[in-house]
């Protein structure tokens, strides 16, 4: 190919991700390669497109594609893993002989269970066409379309600024160990967010799109809503700080339900570091812990959802309900603390996705059912405070609005918070219906009591 | 055991005695350190060969940059080894310009045709970029250049032998094990050694080797149906194994466990506004967030408004040289120049010699962080005409941005300590190392944790407090500062993986800063029950 004549394609990523007969014959390279008691490895095939903007620019375009494998040796009670991307036999075999070296250098491990053999997982389709080509014309198209859209919903407040970002995901990842596992999984996913602010700077507006099908993102939809809510969000008026009622858009609740997970872990709740632990030991398994109308759940299978239906040791990932009618029912064990415990092994929390099951009402109709109250469009750097109650604090962004009589009567400044995901299931006035949104997510609006604002900012 | 103000004394001596030596922490200087690495020859060759193919499909200018990161991380708890592993990535990744348009691509395939493929996956980004686009991207002269540089380090730790690593880890966690209560210890290592390379159309070509070192210390006491964490604040450096040692984790273990028992017992915080006193290993973090966040200038013109935000240090038209941001007692500087750092470079990703700039003088906002795109939207504005030297990419598959140098609060004429701060104090919380920590999109409302409270009465250490979280505004808080250490005092923290950007890339950045006292802040109480 003549490096001047040639007319440039953009690699997408069907023609790159491994396919399954590939990613066994690599496994099966680096399993060969090793003499190890028992070898695991992990392939990870990629392709990422993205697409920046800001002030009606693009401002970075890219295109990555890699592949890694990491192998994961066991002699005896040791184990140690190695990982590279270069994949030709010499790299491959350092790569083998480096995690062999440093699985014999570490102590016995009490706690280290065998790699699994054969099992049989869910059929999962999680892999589209319309993701895994999107070119880069066809993101500079979407992105397009969302700048017009956001510069028609925001002309009445001037010119809008709109930055944003879309990016596709395709990715095949597979598992095999020596003991005879192999697992493999395709799966796409893109994502488009569009940030609106109005000219004179009082007013921002955001809305966000996640899906494994890109063809489910409607681009001139997201920039109308960031822009209709950057000219609602003007002039933003100060009120004093307070438990509130608050509407929390789905969004909102994507950045705050999963934070759950690290509460749900098996072994800190029995080791007494937990919320889910019981005063004088044991798990409160079988409690309530949250309003009756709470269900939360991963599962792969779920078509809202479509994880990946295994774990990275290739540990099949099926439907988990972690808290059923409010009632704590699972919690996340791994393989180790799942024996220990004498129970079954779960995968961590969120490996078959996260969903939380609700109601049929939509989020405006939400909004119609509240007298006064705050609603949040999405949150912003949300850090935990206290492991005992999952407490978090963050902020409101891109919307905060007034409820009064069942209808939006005023821009609010934004405000920090300090306030518990898992406190705040225990105090719900309703749950409206839930929505993808994003890959792996399913989550509703929620109207809950006593929201803890504790302070004003001044962001816009 | 409750801490006395001996205590402060001897920790704050250790910590002035370490920095006295210019952040090199007491090492022997004259010590050999390790030789630069120069280029290798194959990955000249294969970004030549993006390089030729970027030029002859039209690209305006191109930089090339290959990258070999070696990766470890060990992590342990109690008495077992958690993981161990040890990554390596190696690939290419082009940037190129045509009609003022940006592309990137980036390939693992590291052969003559990966690379060119690469290159022209670029164009094509470059190309569709047109579609969507007002203002050509214009780039600040540059000098090229040539030449190799290495962290100055005496033993790369990926070459330390691991099970040295681990038994420093283990005899460390042993030791914390010893004090009554502490049940769950966790302790661990982050090491990278990175080689990068850099070539452009421009005829710069560099290779850097940089080093660096991340240990981690935690503690967690069980009490009646309550437990207690305490997490030693071990700065992350730009330095190698020696660093590590002089930590002296074993040694110091059962000290740093004692302090998570202690918090079981100490006094929920009453809430209300108190005098502030931040130790270093604290006010590092609040100066990342609130100085180096909100003078990025990509923040500030709205390119990051769809993720970090922006800030409330702009428009620069009417904040350059005009906002009070602190009193005259702060002077805050931009450096890529200090040894230790974790930002530490010779060239940024563009190949800008490193740069040593002031960003507040005597309370006055000074400056940005820039990259050479941006020189252009503030040089009337400062008069500054080339980069400071802010490209940074974390990765050979991510496309080099503006990320933040060091970005440090100097010390003040008049050498004081903390312990002068407390004896001057009446009423007040002092607090050390970092906890939890989040700040608004502009950077304005911030609220932060630490480690370990102290209630300060009548210019005495009065006991330790919990639940303790400090909320304000960043400007208010930085006009609020009435007293910072000297020289003496000063010391670095650093941040191995700060975030920023779309895709979301992690850059490594210090902040050397001296105890400083803040007047009248609100601070809240987080216990809280259902």
């Amino acid at each position: 190919m003549s490096q001047t004549s040639a007319r440039p394609v953009a690699s997408t990523a069907v023609s790159q991700l491994l396919t399954r007969e590939q990613a066994k014959a690599l496994a099966d390279r680096v399993l060969g390669l090793s003499s190890a008691d028992q070898t695991r490895v992990n392939i990870t095939s990629q392709w990422t497109g993205n697409t920046r903007f800001a002030d009606a620019s693009i401002t970075t375009s890219g295109g990555v594609t890699n592949t890694s494998v990491t192998i994961t040796v066991t002699i005896g009670k040791r184990q140690a893993s190695a990982s590279t991307n270069v994949l030709d036999e010499p790299s491959l075999k350092r790569t083998v002989d480096l995690a062999a070296r440093l699985a014999r250098l570490s102590p016995e491990d009490p706690e280290l269970m065998p790699e699994l053999g054969p099992q049989s997982y869910a059929t999962v389709s999680a892999f589209l066409e319309g993701t895994a080509d999107l070119d880069p014309e066809s993101r500079a198209a979407g992105v397009r379309r969302a700048i017009t859209g956001a510069t028609a919903a925001g002309k009445t407040a001037g010119q809008v600024f709109t930055a944003g970002y879309l990016e596709a995901n395709a990715r095949a990842v597979a598992v095999a160990t020596s003991n005879g596992l192999f697992a493999y999984h395709r799966s796409t996913d893109a994502d488009f967010s569009l940030t609106a602010r109005t000219p004179d700077g009082t007013g921002s507006g955001w809305a966000r799109s996640g899906a494994r099908d890109w063809n489910a993102i409607d681009p001139a939809a997201l920039g109308r809503i960031a822009a209709q809510k950057a000219v609602a969000s003007r002039t933003p008026q100060a009120i004093d700080p307070g438990m509130y009622t608050a509407v929390l858009e789905p969004q909102a609740v994507t950045d705050l339900i999963p934070l759950l997970a690290g509460a749900l872990n098996a072994r800190n709740a029995d080791e007494g570091r937990s919320p889910f632990s019981k005063p004088g030991g044991g798990t409160r398994i079988g409690e309530k812990v949250a309003d009756d109308r709470v269900t939360l759940y991963s599962d792969p299978t779920d078509r809202g959802l479509s994880a990946q239906p295994f774990d990275n040791q290739g540990l099949p990932i099926g439907r988990i309900v972690w808290i059923e009618k409010g009632v704590l029912k699972n919690l996340a064990y791994t393989r180790f603390w799942a024996q220990k415990q004498g129970t079954r092994p779960t995968g961590a929390p969120l490996a078959g996705g996260l969903a939380l099951a609700g109601g049929t009402k939509s989020t405006e109709e939400l909004i119609a059912g509240c007298t006064r109250g705050i609603l949040v469009t999405h949150f912003f750097y949300i850090r935990a405070l206290d492991p005992r109650t999952v407490l978090q604090t963050g902020l409101t962004r891109d919307g905060t609005f007034l409820i009064e009589n069942g209808k939006i009567t005023r821009a609010l400044k934004n405000f920090r918070w300090n306030e518990s995901p898992l406190l705040l299931l225990n105090r719900l006035e309703e749950i409206g219906r839930p929505e993808p949104t994003e890959a792996g997510r399913l989550m509703p609006a929620l109207r809950v009591r006593g929201f803890n604002f504790t302070s004003l900012s001044d962001a816009v | 055991m409750s801490p006395t103000r001996r205590d402060f004394i001897k920790t704050s001596a250790a910590t002035a005695a370490s920095l006295a030596a210019g952040g090199r922490l007491g090492l022997d200087s004259a010590a050999q350190t390790l030789t630069a690495p120069s280029a290798d020859p194959a990955a000249i060759d294969l970004a030549n060969q993006a390089l030729d193919a970027a030029r002859g499909a039209g690209a305006s200018y191109v930089d090339v940059r290959i990258g070999r990161y070696r990766r470890q991380a060990i992590t342990t708890r109690e008495r077992q080894v958690m993981n161990v592993n040890d990554g390596e990535s190696y690939g290419l990744g082009v940037r190129t310009l045509v009609n003022g348009c940006w592309g990137f691509a980036a390939t693992s395939v590291m052969t003559a045709a990966g690379a060119r493929s690469a290159a022209l996956e670029a164009i094509v980004m470059s190309r569709a970029a047109r579609a969507v686009h007002v203002r050509p991207v214009e780039l600040a002269p540059i000098m090229p250049v040539k030449g190799t540089w290495i962290t100055p380090v005496r033993r790369d730790p990926i070459e330390v032998p691991i099970e040295d690593k681990i038994a420093l880890l283990l005899s460390t966690n042993e030791a914390a094990l010893k004090v009554k209560n502490v049940r769950f210890v966790n302790s661990g290592l982050q090491l990278l050694r990175e080689v990068k390379t850099l070539v452009t159309s421009e005829g710069t070509n560099v290779t850097q080797t940089m080093i660096r070192v991340g240990p981690s210390f935690s503690a967690t006491a069980i009490g009646n149906n309550d437990f207690q964490t305490y997490e030693e604040e071990l700065a992350p450096r730009g330095l190698g194994w020696e660093y590590v040692e002089s930590l002296n984790l074993p040694g110091n273990a059962e000290r740093w466990a004692s302090l998570a028992a202690e918090k079981l017992t100490a006094k929920s915080v009453d809430a209300g506004q108190y005098d502030l006193i931040l130790e270093p290993t604290n006010l590092w973090l609040t100066i990342h967030e609130s100085i180096g966040h909100s003078t990025e200038l990509d923040r500030a013109i709205g390119e990051e408004a769809n993720y970090a935000g922006t800030s409330f240090v702009a428009p620069p038209e009417k904040v350059l040289g005009q906002l009070r941001f602190g009193p005259p007692i702060m002077t805050v500087q931009a450096d890529r120049t200090q040894d230790g750092s974790l930002s530490r470079v010779a060239w940024d990703d563009e190949g800008v010699p490193a740069d040593k700039w002031l960003i507040v003088e005597k309370g006055l906002f000074k400056d940005y962080q820039t990259t050479r795109e941006q020189v252009a939207r503030i040089q009337k504005l400062t008069g500054v005409t080339r980069s400071h030297g802010c490209s940074f990419a974390e990765s050979w598959n991510a496309v080099q941005f503006q990320r933040m140098p060091n970005i440090s609060l100097l010390p003040g004429d008049q050498d004081v300590g903390v312990n002068e701060i407390v004896a001057a104090t009446d009423r007040g919380i002092l607090i050390r190392n970092r906890g939890s920590w989040s700040i608004d999109h502009q950077r304005y409302n911030f609220q932060f944790s630490g480690q370990a409270f102290y209630e300060v009465r009548n210019g005495k250490i009065a006991g330790m407090l919990r639940d303790v979280a400090y909320q304000s505004n960043s400007p208010v808080f930085w006009n609020s500062m009435d007293m910072i250490g000297g020289p003496s005092s000063y010391w670095m923290g650093g941040a191995f993986n700060d975030g920023k950007g779309e895709p979301s890339q992690s850059n490594s950045v210090s902040h050397g800063c001296v105890p400083a006292r803040f007047r009248r802040v609100t601070i809240l109480n987080t216990a809280r029950s259902a």
